[in-house]
């Protein structure tokens, strides 16, 4: 976002402003703080969060990078909701002339509006979701039909981009701090269904755990934010439904 | 803290538990509205095998039903875990069996 992007031929004073108030400090000790900000036709959170750091106060912390909804990084509570801030605009979610900003749910704040995703990631790998290869690169590369069941239920959860909005939108990492969430277990399911995959058998087991699918309440908070649309609770009843196919089997 | 094994327990004697409750209540009201007293029912349901399993299996599901959903809420909001809710859920399941079992050795045995 250039200056000229974000100013009109107004003056300041005759700028419509918005009330925006946002939160400042960490976990340890921190408030709302006001500011005023002039109200653009065309105007994201993010373009609002970066007026700011710009205009008002150039120690305000936030995160993001591509600002174009690819890279995950901008999400934020916005009046009490989980966001992709680059690609929410202001008109859609103003209340009255107020907007609230807050870092992410269920995380750690680092500062600001900066939240610690170390432990959102490191849930991803605590269920598996990563690949295990079969072949090598000197194999032949084996055809997958797109059209098949798994692949299909695979292909419909792989647009996700890690913003984290579901795991702040789920009432069940909020109480479970050991629950995987629903971005991490949505990527088991597609790695399940995915036929190159080897690690079917250990991913069944790391999403059977304590933290595992089974603790989702299945109330699809997660399904209501995901910016792209996905569906993470179909997944998790994939997993629970898989799963527990297996443990009839004795398989896990 | 809800692994495979205990959520497919829950889903099992929930699927139990439908047609039972099911059959409960119709039997209860054909009963009734039939002009049966307690002791006419008492009268068919003792000695029943019948009658006695089918209440029987109904208290061991409920039994173990309500104690794995007691789990989950009370380490939810209470922020019990660990031995303290092992103990608690096998305590409500136990006591809900030997309670359930009292009744349903009256109303047939
Ligand atoms: S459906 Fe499951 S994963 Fe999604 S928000 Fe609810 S509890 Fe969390
Ligand atoms: S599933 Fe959706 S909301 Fe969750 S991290 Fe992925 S893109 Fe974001
Ligand atoms: S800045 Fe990359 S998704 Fe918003």
């Amino acid at each position: 976002m250039t200056d000229s992007a974000n100013s009109s031929n107004d003056t300041p004073s005759t700028r419509p402003m918005m009330e925006v108030t946002v939160f400042r400090g960490d976990d340890s000790a921190g408030s709302y703080q006001r500011f005023d900000v002039p109200r653009e036709d065309n105007q994201t959170i993010l373009d609002v969060v970066t007026w700011i750091q710009r205009h008002a106060d150039p120690s305000l912390t936030y995160r993001f990078a591509c600002r174009v909804g690819m890279c995950g990084s901008c999400a934020m509570m916005v009046n009490g909701k989980p966001r992709w801030t680059c690609r929410t605009h202001v008109k859609r979610v103003l209340i009255g002339n107020r907007i609230e900003i807050a870092p992410l749910r269920n995380l750690p704040v680092i500062k600001d509006l900066a939240t610690d995703m170390t432990e959102f990631f490191e849930k991803w790998d605590r269920a598996e979701g990563k690949f295990h290869p079969t072949l090598t690169r000197n194999d032949d590369i084996v055809p997958v039909n797109p059209e098949s069941a798994e692949r299909q239920a695979a292909s419909a959860g792989i647009e996700c981009i890690n913003c984290g909005v579901c795991y702040a939108a789920c009432d069940t990492v909020e109480k479970n701090p050991a629950y995987l969430g629903p971005a991490a277990l949505n990527r088991a399911w597609t790695l399940i269904n995915d036929e190159r995959d080897g690690g079917r058998e250990v991913r069944l087991k790391a999403v059977s755990g304590d933290g595992g699918c089974h603790n989702c309440h299945s109330q699809q908070g997660c399904l209501s934010y995901c910016p792209n649309e996905l569906n993470p609770t179909l997944s998790i009843a994939g997993l629970k439904r898989t799963t527990a196919v297996a443990a009839l089997k004795g398989e896990i | 803290m809800l692994g495979a094994k205990l959520y497919l327990a829950q889903r099992l004697t929930a699927l139990l538990m439908a047609p039972f409750v099911v059959i409960h209540l119709a039997v209860m009201i054909y009963a009734v509205r039939g002009g049966l007293d307690a002791a006419e029912i008492l009268g068919r349901t003792q000695g029943s095998l019948w009658w006695g399993s089918f209440y029987g299996l109904f208290v061991v599901a409920v039994s173990i039903h309500a104690a794995i959903g007691l789990r989950v809420i009370v380490f939810e909001y209470l922020k019990l875990s660990g031995v303290a809710l092992e103990a608690l859920m096998w305590f409500v399941g136990v006591v809900l069996l030997l309670l359930g079992m009292r009744a349903v050795f009256a109303v047939v045995g």
